[in-house]
């Protein structure tokens, strides 16, 4: 069974404009908008896209902190808005998050021990002190931390090592799922290596499915087997992600491969990089129609009419633009 | 004569826990109207080089050594002389472009004062060049824009102002400071085309500090890679990154994930970046270093020609692959 399905899910935030009179009606801000996608058991769906896009709110409403306002989130097959209490708990269970910031997210008063342990003592109240520890010692040997720094406080480790106690922290229940929201952005080069290499291990080994969200496609592509790119909330484009990055469909996409440089001097100074103009529209305002058609190379004057649908242009190749076609900007000349 | 040279520079900060060394015998020069990229991770003291350079340094740092420019010696001059050469002969970019403007002043306010200031200009005069400067960054209706806030724009338009300021009085010498790290990738690409663009209008030698080792394959004809505050390994970027010869250049290259590449695993460099205070005597990569030899924690080694690179390791470079 497939495990996750997100259908044509919609989030909506009530945005008051600062300096508003009390009684002004709010503005509506979409902040997820008809989106759609399945995780099956075991895979890691990537999510990309820029600041603005929308990819950290709909990490927020798969776990079910923010209220969704349409659509429907369906978890092994049950709507997640009309679950049991009971049901309610064991998904929580099940999807635990990884944050961006590694140092923000523990909390520094407390151990790294009791960190590990709580989500443990949280859904399991009746487990023995022994047992906890040695699983909290078990998990900390996986996530590459020595077992015997159980009694240090988060400010003594280093960046890298805080992200890894926030892996054990949400694989210690042994999930199905991990949305891992900006992962590895805060860390440096050499260490972000580390942790990419570790979540990929560990996801083959424990058969954990992934929702690993972040900015730079190039690590979103090591790590997913399919990616899914986004634009002000809505989706623009879903494939393969080695495909996706050979060869992509969508104008949006297409931009956003054009716009990361290359590691290589050789192969920059040969390759066409088309840079795309103009800034985010404000969500508040979106574009009608096609939400990247005010900053689209190929826009046509439909593009404003009507909101573009998803489409299969290849076998599991989805893209929202009619005028999709293959180009590569990876091509050198 | 280079346009600036740095010789032996150190910098240290006297801090509570004792003396950090944040940055160790750094040497360098680059040339008029060329790139020079300084590439490192957090703390490796890349960031405080550009600030001994500019005399910025927070007030318990103290730089030694020698920076000249032009032949002048900066270190050691008086704050209304280094004055003087800010703005006029070198300037720079920030980070973060909302920290850099005064939230209180309006845009036009304060880039005429770099004018009146510098210049002496009137302010008539000055808001003149500064809509030039404004169009030039292809900022659209410039001189309606003079007269909005720092948080009226979004964070591309308020790196295109810093960009514009620093520019106004045609330094010849620009450090860009990580100025695309806090914005989104195709933002970034329009910011970085567009300092390429400046640049050659205005002939302005550029130092730019990143991390980001695309952007240096993309826009630097040279490249310091620093670790630990020390350099590495320094050379043309085209050969330092076909043929790395440094372990730590070598690990960093291969720990990038890749666009055109499908790799199944990356390369790690093992262990975390350098606590700046306990830094071994030796080479500061040494703890991580895969190459590493017995003498390297104890003996630094100093930066040597080899092929077309300068690099500073023991380790015997047809080795390092």
């Amino acid at each position: 069974m497939t495990l996750l399905q997100v259908r044509d899910l919609d989030v909506t935030f009530d945005v008051t404009p600062r300096g508003a009179w009390p009684w002004t009606k709010p503005g509506k801000l979409q902040a997820v908008s008809k989106m759609s996608f399945d995780l099956e058991a075991g895979q890691t769906m990537g999510v990309v896209g820029e600041s603005g896009s929308g990819k950290s709110t709909l990490a927020r409403a798969i776990v079910g902190t923010v209220p969704t306002t349409g659509g429907q989130i369906l978890w092994e097959g049950r709507d997640l808005r009309q679950m049991s209490p009971r049901d309610r708990r064991t998904h929580r269970r099940d999807v635990q998050m990884v944050f961006q910031d590694p140092l923000a997210a523990l909390n520094p008063r407390m151990t790294v021990g009791e960190i590990i342990a709580e989500p443990l003592t949280t859904h399991q109240p009746d487990i023995s002190k022994k047992d906890a520890r040695t699983r909290v010692g078990e998990m900390m040997e996986r996530v590459g931390l020595l077992p015997n720094l159980l009694n240090r406080y988060p400010h003594e480790f280093s960046g890298g090592q805080c992200q890894r106690i926030g892996i054990a922290r949400a694989l210690i229940l042994n999930p199905k799922l991990v949305i891992c929201d900006e992962p590895v952005s805060a860390l440096d080069v050499s260490v972000q290596a580390q942790v990419v290499n570790l979540l990929k291990q560990l996801q083959r080994e424990m058969k954990l499915s992934m929702i690993f969200i972040a900015h730079d496609l190039s690590v979103v592509k090591h790590i997913s087997d399919r990616t899914l790119v986004m634009y002000l909330g809505r989706q623009m484009e879903q494939a393969e992600a080695r495909q996706l990055v050979r060869e992509p469909r969508h104008p949006y996409t297409q931009a956003l491969i054009a716009s990361v440089p290359i590691p290589d001097p050789l192969l920059e100074a040969a390759r066409k990089r088309p840079v795309l103009g103009g800034e985010l529209p404000s969500p508040l305002s979106p574009p009608s129609g096609c939400a990247f058609r005010t900053r689209c190379p190929k826009a046509q004057p439909d593009c404003a009419e009507s909101r573009p649908l998803m489409q299969e242009a290849a076998p599991g190749h989805f893209v929202a633009c009619p005028y999709h076609e293959v180009i590569s900007p990876l091509a050198t000349t | 004569m280079a346009l600036l040279d740095v010789e032996n520079l150190a910098v240290t900060f006297r801090t509570a826990d004792g003396t950090v060394n944040a940055v160790n015998g750094l040497s360098l020069s680059i040339e008029a109207g060329e790139t020079l990229a300084i590439v490192g991770e957090s703390g490796s003291g890349k960031s405080q080089t550009a600030f001994a350079v500019m005399g910025l340094l927070a007030r318990n740092g103290l730089a030694s050594g020698s920076v000249r420019l032009d032949g002048d010696e900066l270190l050691g001059l008086s704050q209304s002389a280094l004055n003087k050469l800010r703005a006029q002969q070198m300037a720079m970019i920030f980070q973060d472009p909302m920290t850099s403007l005064n939230p209180y002043l309006k845009v036009g306010d304060q880039m005429a004062e770099v004018l009146t200031l510098h210049k002496g200009m009137s302010k008539r005069d000055a808001l003149k060049d500064c809509v030039a400067m404004l169009d030039a960054v292809r900022i659209p209706d410039a001189a309606g824009r003079l007269r909005m806030y720092p948080h009226e724009f979004s964070g591309g338009m308020r790196q295109r102002i810093m960009i514009a300021m620093a520019l106004l009085c045609r330094p010849r010498l620009l450090i860009a400071d990580e100025p695309t790290t806090a914005l989104d990738v195709t933002v970034q690409a329009q910011i970085m085309e567009l300092l390429a663009e400046v640049r050659q209008e205005f002939g302005t030698a550029m130092i730019l500090i990143t991390h980001d080792l695309g952007i240096v394959a993309d826009t630097c004809e040279r490249t310091v890679v620093m670790y630990g505050g020390r350099v590495m390994e320094q050379g043309a970027t085209t050969d330092l990154f076909a043929t790395p010869s440094h372990p730590y250049t070598l690990g960093l290259l291969r720990a990038v994930p890749r666009l055109d590449i499908d790799q199944d695993e990356l390369a790690t460099i093992p262990g975390d970046p350098p606590d700046m205070s306990r830094l071994p005597k030796g080479c500061p990569f040494t703890p991580r270093c895969a190459f590493r030899l017995d003498h390297c924690g104890d003996v630094q080694p100093e930066l040597l020609a080899y092929r077309d690179v300068r690099r500073a390791c023991h380790a015997d470079p047809e080795v390092v692959k």
